[in-house]
């Protein structure tokens, strides 16, 4: 019988993060797949009450919450302490809780202190015979593997965008409070905010139904023997902002920023897409001036359609790497988009 | 900063992204097929921590680097051809398998070993670096581990940039949602820094650090720690190449104005 635990913290405004829905979707499913087994949510924030009334009906026996001012940030020694504490507290075999930064960040810490064993960026999970199985990738993306563990405790971090949010009735929940036992110095690190990376440009966007991938083709001599960045720099916003897609790169551009080449100024190693970049999620991807090699294409994975425009007729996307290649001038094509888009 | 920092850069091999991969079940579990005929390289975000670690160290006089790895010696040696005339370290070999399907709580419990054993190595001046996450396992959870490990509650992960103060406090940033950075200020070691890519291209060869470095990198494969990390308690049932392969239109002899057409009936539809 599993103690299953769902763990989630609060943003800014008291919300969970709809990667924490999700997760809170996978919670329940294992939670009805695992016989006999039950559920409670742990919760850590500022303040959790509204979290918590949000997801009251998801049919956790019971809710848990960590709360106070040293928790409205995210930092490893207090979130560690939060976590460990909710854990314990509910004598959780198998813990769910969503990837972001600040779990991703903290989790493992708590997995060394409790003897656990961790899975992180799982891309699905099932039961089988009483089994819990759980699907990740290895190796960037490149093989997919299923397996399972008899150690207890077992985190479990579940990627955004692999299930479907949770969705169910608001309620009244009654958290009980977990007392955290903070460690010594645990507040030597203070957070002073959040910098955007580009003043005045926001082009992640993970809930876009579009990625648009730039190649370094953008920043090279063109068919005049001219460049022409800021020419590209105005199509490509031009195209983000009608469309509102999100913006990746390969890393051929985003390296051009440490090497003093004609660089797009609102593309950094944020952007970068493929093996030493991210594997975002989207259904619809557009690659333009990129080659589609192996190290860049593997952060496609979970990108459904793909299409590239590219000079190359022979270049990556052609090796089955994408649904339609475009044989063209990216500027050109680009350019006309822009303008059907606008219209 | 007093005296400088000790810098434990944590970082071992994995094969060069332009190789093709493919899982063939081994006695232990999974592993790649030809493994160790793979060629090698550094693993990327553990080498641009290496690199950061190195600049730092340059920057903070008294500092020293050491490189923490886990993996084959012959292939370590072979990686250490390049990676040595890069920057100047101390290597530190544990004798063990380098491949993905490791379980990253024994990788850290060998990696955490390995440094405890490093002589003369001040733990009040530690900044433990390494990767946000191997391209091997890509579990990013290994460094948060070794930190737990060494007692180290002050950690950071997809770190992109670090500035030292002169009271020695560091401030960090690092990668979170929606491609922002956020900001922290740590009074300083020991902290765990797990990096992104940081902001510093690769150092060009140099062949004066490679013949410096050399000098203790020989001694120290000599001297490698055997470590038979495995993923003990993990049953794997089962690994595969994802069987997806396009069928790729070809799109040649449409004009400029069509082709923008149909991209926007499919971007709308």
């Amino acid at each position: 019988m599993e103690k299953i635990l769902f763990l989630a913290h609060t943003q800014a405004d008291g919300t969970l993060p709809s990667a924490a829905r999700e997760a809170l979707s996978a919670a329940v499913d294992l939670c009805r797949g695992l016989a006999g087994s039950s559920l409670a949510v742990g919760l850590i924030g500022q303040e959790i009450k509204s979290a918590a009334d949000a997801i009251a009906s998801c049919g956790a026996a019971r809710f848990l919450a960590v709360t106070g001012a040293e928790f409205a940030v995210s930092r490893y020694a207090s979130d560690a302490a939060a976590i460990e504490s909710l854990v314990r507290q509910a004598d959780a075999t198998l813990i769910v809780a969503p990837a972001t930064s600040r779990f991703s960040r903290a989790i493992p810490g708590v997995v060394q202190r409790l003897q656990g064993r961790i899975e992180t960026h799982i891309s699905g999970l099932d039961v089988a015979d009483g089994k819990l199985r759980v699907q990740r990738w290895y190796y960037r993306q490149r093989m997919v593997a299923t397996l399972t563990r008899s150690h207890r405790p077992w985190f479990l971090v579940v990627d955004a965008g692999v299930f479907s949010p949770w969705e169910g009735e608001a309620g009244s929940a009654s958290p009980e409070n977990v007392a955290a036992e903070f460690p010594e110095n645990c507040t030597r690190t203070r957070v002073i905010g959040v910098q955007s990376p580009s003043a005045n440009t926001q082009t992640i966007r993970p809930e876009a139904d579009v990625l648009f991938v730039a190649g370094a083709g953008w920043t090279k001599k063109q068919a005049d023997g001219e460049l022409h960045v800021k020419e590209a720099e105005e199509l490509i916003l031009d195209f983000l902002k009608k469309n509102n897609a999100s913006l990746g790169s390969s890393k051929s551009l985003v390296d051009q920023s440490v090497e003093g080449e004609a660089v797009l100024p609102f593309m950094s190693h944020l952007n970068q897409v493929g093996q030493t970049g991210s594997t975002p999620r989207h259904p619809k991807g557009l690659a333009t001036c990129c080659h589609g090699e192996e190290p860049h294409a593997v952060g496609w994975r979970f990108i459904n359609e793909r299409r590239a425009i590219n000079l190359d007729a022979n270049c990556g996307w052609a090796q089955g790497k994408a649904d339609v290649l475009y044989v063209a001038d990216a500027f050109q094509v680009m350019k006309k988009v822009n303008e059907l888009l606008g219209q | 900063m007093n005296g400088g920092f000790h810098i434990v850069v944590c970082g071992s091999i994995v094969p060069d992204p332009l190789q093709t991969l493919a899982p063939i079940e081994g006695p232990t579990g999974p592993a790649l097929k030809n493994e160790l005929m793979l060629p090698a390289v550094l693993d990327p975000w553990a080498g641009h921590a290496l690199y950061e670690a190195a600049h730092l160290a340059k920057n903070a006089p008294g500092s020293k680097v050491w490189l923490v790895s886990l993996g084959p010696k012959a292939k370590l040696q072979q990686l250490m051809m390049t990676i040595a005339q890069k920057v100047s370290f101390e290597l530190v070999v544990l004798d063990g398998p380098a491949g993905g399907f490791t379980d990253p709580c024994e990788v850290a419990g060998a990696l955490a070993g390995g440094i405890e054993k490093i002589p003369d190595l001040d733990r009040s001046r530690l900044l433990l670096f390494g990767g946000c996450a191997s391209a091997s396992r890509d579990a990013g959870v290994t460094m948060q581990m070794v930190g737990e490990r060494l007692g180290i509650t002050d950690q950071f992960l997809g770190v992109d940039e670090l500035t030292v103060s002169e009271d020695g406090s560091l401030q960090v940033l690092e990668r979170i949602e929606g491609g922002q950075y956020q900001v922290s200020v740590c009074t300083g070691a020991p902290a765990v820094l797990a990096w992104a890519t940081g902001n510093l291209p690769e150092p060009p060869n140099n062949p004066q650090i490679g013949m410096m470095n050399m000098r203790t990198i020989m001694p120290a494969l000599q001297k490698a720690q055997p470590a038979p990390v495995g993923a003990e308690g993990v049953s794997y049932l089962g690994v595969e190449l994802p069987k997806q392969r396009r069928e790729t239109r070809i799109v040649k002899d449409l004009s400029v104005d069509e082709i923008a057409r149909e991209i926007v009936e499919w971007l709308k539809g």
